[in-house]
């Protein structure tokens, strides 16, 4: 098992093939979460799917494990069709999922209980886990005394301890501080590394474009709504990777300009305002808060950007993470603040002028581009202004939102729209009597 | 239950041999002998029980106190099974909680008083024995006990994390193993402070499960409860005082080797440190963890968990599962379990209309929901008050830890006070100074009650932030508006929380407070409680019937249309995320 050769010429251990996934909405109408899936792994690899919040990669995670079947298509893993959770396939969750009434040996013997394994080998495995993973001299601790690294390294004893052939991981990494994370990975990687853990393959869920460049062998880059494989990048580099290598820098901005790209079949030419994105009032909204957006146009207006700045420079500049960083551009690029294509953020005239501008300037900006631009501020304008009460219940738009989107979806775009219209002061909302007005608390 | 977890410190401190173990084995054996002697008093005939009528001796409330406590005791591990079996139905199928969920809302609404109607068929199940009177009062405690430790087990098993559940099912625990490894240790610290409440309630209608009189059938059995009432009838003071004094000792014991216990382990079952949290200690429990013979109990529980977990071939798991010849999750099959629902329902409605309209006339309905708004008038009131008086004081004791340890566990076994005992001051004073029943029977009905407004706004007072309380005093908030803008909205949702508790017991308590008797004088207020107890004891099954239905849509209107959007709102309001 060497990571970073995986063995091409062997039978895949997991066959994904055409999976799809789709619920159920209020009216009816089904909701596509993944469309057309379709992925293998092979022994001795390390595989990452990155993507968005919202593109699907945990829910196919979850389908892979067995914990929520598919719509359509199928999971195979050594040449069976999984339904129900298969043994050799372990897990380690992003909360960790540890079971806080029980040590940490008990925490890692569990699996081994539940497969009916005899007393002393459940122990000796259990304990030789626990060595493994850098956990000595804690077995009889609770979680609860233990910090979130160690906590997660409880997390992956448990996982380890059933010889798992493909070990699952879901954000693992992204409960945990930025040092403690990089320990982990390492120490992890330097395991795989040596041929120590008694896995195979590992699929590594993760938004951190960083982490999935050091720690995998291919990447899967997941598109949003619905969630599907955009594009696959290889990554070749030798272990151990340097962050500073030039090369390593390279796959970065390959993975980012992949990112922001266009998902295939829409227009690239054309008007200059059918290039953005968002129509109607159906479109989701992610919560970007005012100060992250304003943050963000001034810092790219500043040099050395002067108003083009390249997306993995400003990411790691402002410390801000990937589901931080690409929803932010996104509202700005919807608010035609900015533009974002092949990596890199380009502020428009308006997002410039926002920029440069004093408060009162800026919330009149943000008003006419909030009104012109994002149907449903202008929608929720519009009802306010009819109505004689000048006042609307959030139920009102609640309902129509969800003809397009799932319930918590809804519940974001509404929470986005009340935010950006309260700092744009272009409506009111009262969350007593939950609903939308026009006075302002003057 | 867990005993098998030692804590490192303990672990690290040298094991002490003998003494605690000692204890420990002196503890059960007592125990042992104790449930023997007890239950040796099951099984006679209900002759001998008319044949040796409860004496008021002091000596005698030995014994009484002894039977009292263990049908307590059995009554908590049938309510402990049916919330296991119960609750979790209800959380698993989506079907069967659609049903289960409201029925349980109405079954908690019913007063005690109500399901004495099924005494005969308890003592017709053991023709002349004791046992069947015993099992009536078992049941009798069991519904004062059952429904609210099943909400809290339901509501737990809802809100265990997505990701606890899917690393249980990734690492193949089957239903047996998860049961005991992930629901009941989280739906466990819930658990325990519902079996607290559950076991004042079982005290507060001790004297109504004990001396039971439905029409021609009157059952006495030896207890505290049967010991006070025989007390008040002939206006025995002094037994009364001992009376008292054993449900003291006993609520006491209670508390040391159960509770105590139970509450000091509920710690281990969190996940973290929770604000204004307090460690436990209880002597008890530490006897039991550092007791070499207990701890075998506890290693032979868990081997009993593993019994049935038998080594699984590798292969099995990844097997698809053969298709079904029925889809069971299909909407067809809903529909038709709906519809059988609905069909059940409307059975069910007609045969109970048929029964209370063959013998009450059409006005009398509109009668008995006038008693209703009277009753409900007077819980409002009362709860009123008991805001009014308990809120400030629960502030005040909260923000002040060590008056909090003294506080809780004197207002815990007020709690469990028993409204009869109060029957001969009220009683005397309202023949006394000619005083009317309707109004001063009414604070017999919050007894029991008040005090869990007391217990909450404790709670939400102790876990309000230090930082806030420093913000609050930086800023110089003193006063009334100290009051408007910090305490009282820190501790609302606590209070909401206490003050529905305190509602629901206050229409229960209804039937022992709107009807006190002392010797011969008999006062009766105007209210349904009073209407209830009256039909029972005159063996009136369709006036019962009546009245406890028209009491259920009260509550049950009244918790729907006021409580639980009270609590939504709280809840929304005080959440800082």
């Amino acid at each position: 098992m060497n990571a970073t050769a995986p063995q091409l010429n062997l039978a895949p251990l997991l066959d994904v093939h055409s999976v799809c996934k789709s619920f159920r909405k209020p009216d009816g109408d089904q909701l596509v979460v993944l469309e057309d899936v379709n992925l293998t792994l092979r022994p001795g690899e390390i595989v990452g799917l990155l993507g968005r919040s919202g593109s699907g990669k945990s829910t196919l995670l979850r389908s892979i494990a067995g914990l929520d079947g598919p719509t359509s298509g199928v999971v195979n893993y050594l040449g069976q069709q999984v339904s129900a959770p298969a043994r050799g396939i372990a897990m380690v969750f992003q909360s960790f999922a540890l079971f806080p009434w029980l040590t940490v040996l008990e925490n890692v013997q569990l699996g081994l209980e539940a497969l009916g394994v005899p007393e002393p080998e459940m122990r000796k495995r259990s304990l030789q886990a626990i060595d493994l993973i850098g956990l000595d001299g804690f077995e009889s601790a609770y979680p609860r005394e233990l910090s979130g690294g160690m906590r997660q390294r409880v997390g992956f004893a448990r996982a380890l301890v059933v010889h798992p052939n493909i070990l699952l991981m879901d954000e693992p990494f992204s409960a945990l501080d930025v040092l403690t994370a990089e320990t982990l990975r390492s120490d992890f990687l330097d395991l795989w590394g040596e041929g120590q853990l008694p896995i195979k393959a590992v699929l590594l869920v993760t938004h951190n474009i960083e982490e999935a460049v050091q720690m995998c062998d291919r990447l899967l880059i997941f598109s949003s709504n619905p969630g599907r494989v955009a594009s696959e990048i290889p990554i070749d580099l030798p272990q151990p990777r340097h962050t500073q290598d030039p090369r390593f820098r390279a796959l970065i901005e390959r993975v980012y300009v992949e990112m922001t790209a266009r998902p295939r079949g829409e227009p690239r030419t054309g008007p200059k305002s059918e290039r953005f994105p968002g129509t109607g009032i159906g479109t989701t909204l992610t919560h970007v808060s005012s100060n992250v957006l304003t943050g963000l146009l001034e810092a790219v207006n500043e040099p050395p950007y002067n108003g083009k700045a390249d997306l993995p420079v400003i990411a790691e500049e402002q410390h801000l993470e990937v589901d931080e960083l690409f929803p932010a551009a996104e509202a700005l690029q919807l608010l035609r603040f900015a533009e974002v294509e092949g990596g890199d953020m380009k502020l428009t005239e308006a997002g410039l002028q926002f920029a440069r501008g004093e408060t009162d300037d800026r919330k009149k900006l943000f008003a006419r581009h909030l009104i012109t631009y994002v149907p449903l501020a202008a929608h929720v304008r519009r009802v306010l202004d009819e109505r004689a009460s000048h006042t609307a219940p959030k139920s009102r738009f609640f309902d129509e939102l969800e003809d397009y989107m799932a319930e918590d979806a809804a519940e974001q775009t509404l929470r986005t729209i009340i935010s950006w219209g309260r700092y744009a002061e272009v409506f009111a909302y009262d969350d007593n009597r939950q609903a939308f007005s026009l006075e302002n608390p003057a | 239950m867990r005993l098998d977890r030692l804590p490192i410190s303990v672990l690290r401190t040298r094991y002490v041999p003998g003494g605690w173990d000692l204890l420990a084995f002196v503890l059960v054996f007592a125990f042992f002998i104790y449930v023997a002697q007890a239950a040796h008093g099951l099984i006679g005939s209900l002759t001998r029980l008319e044949a040796t009528p409860i004496s008021l001796a002091p000596s005698a409330l030995i014994g009484y106190a002894a039977r009292t406590a263990l049908r307590m005791l059995i009554a908590m591990l049938a309510s402990l099974l049916f919330t296991f079996t119960y609750a979790t139905l209800a959380a698993k199928s989506r079907r069967a909680e659609v049903i289960l969920v409201p029925l349980l809302d109405f079954l908690q609404s019913v007063p005690i008083l109500s399901f004495s109607i099924t005494i005969v068929f308890f003592l017709q199940l053991t023709p002349g024995r004791v046992a069947g009177a015993e099992m009536a009062a078992i049941f009798l405690i069991f519904t004062s006990q059952a429904w609210n430790m099943a909400f809290s087990f339901y509501h737990s098993l809802r809100s265990i994390p997505d990701e606890m559940l899917e690393a249980s099912r990734n690492f193949q625990l089957g239903g047996w193993l998860r049961f005991w490894r992930l629901e009941v240790p989280f739906g466990m610290p819930a658990l325990i402070w519902n079996m607290m409440m559950s076991m004042s309630g079982g005290w507060f209608f001790v004297v109504v499960s004990e001396a039971i009189s439905v029409g021609n059938t009157t059952v006495t059995l030896p207890g505290v409860g049967s010991y006070i009432a025989l007390a008040i009838e002939q206006k025995n003071l002094a037994a009364i005082g001992w009376a008292i004094a054993a449900m003291a000792v006993v609520i006491l014991l209670f508390d040391q080797l159960l509770f105590r216990p139970l509450i000091a382990s509920a710690d281990w079952f969190r996940l973290e440190q929770e604000a204004g949290f307090t460690a436990s200690h209880s002597w008890a429990l530490t006897m039991m963890r550092r007791s070499r013979f207990l701890g075998l109990v506890a290693r032979a529980f868990v081997s009993m968990l593993r019994a049935g977990v038998k080594e699984r071939p590798a292969a099995a798991a990844a097997a698809p599962v053969a298709r079904r010849a029925i889809d069971w999750d299909s909407r067809a099959v809903d529909y038709a379990w709906y519809t059988a629902l609905v069909l059940i329902g409307i059975g069910a409605l007609w045969k109970t209309a048929h029964f209370v309209l063959a013998e009450v006339r059409l006005a009398e309905i509109g009668h008995v929901i006038v008693l209703g708004s009277i009753t409900l008038l007077r819980v409002a009131v009362l709860i009123a008050l008991a805001s009014v008086i308990w809120v400030p004081i629960g502030v005040w004791v909260g923000l002040r830890p060590r008056a909090a340890s003294i506080v809780q566990p004197i207002a815990q076994f007020l709690a469990a006070f028993p409204a009869n005992l109060l029957f001969p001051i009220v009683v005397s004073a309202v023949v006394l100074y000619k005083l009317t029943p309707d109004i001063w029977l009414s604070p017999l009905m919050i007894l029991g009650t008040q005090w869990y407004i007391l217990f909450n706004v404790i709670v939400g007072a102790s876990a309000i932030a230090p930082e806030l309380r420093y913000a609050g005093e930086n800023l110089g908030v003193r006063g009334w508006l100290w009051w408007r803008r910090i305490a009282l909205p820190a501790v609302f949702p606590f209070y909401v929380t206490g003050a529905i508790t305190a509602s629901g017991g206050a229409w229960n308590a209804s039937i022992v407070a709107e009807v006190a008797s002392w010797g011969k004088d008999t006062l009766t207020a105007h209210g349904l409680g009073a209407y209830i107890s009256t039909a029972t004891s005159a063996g009136d099954f369709q006036r019962t019937v009546l009245g406890t239905v028209v009491l259920s849509l009260f509550v049950v209107t009244l918790n729907r249309t006021f409580w639980r959007p009270l609590y939504a709102r709280a809840e929304r309001k005080f959440r800082i995320s």
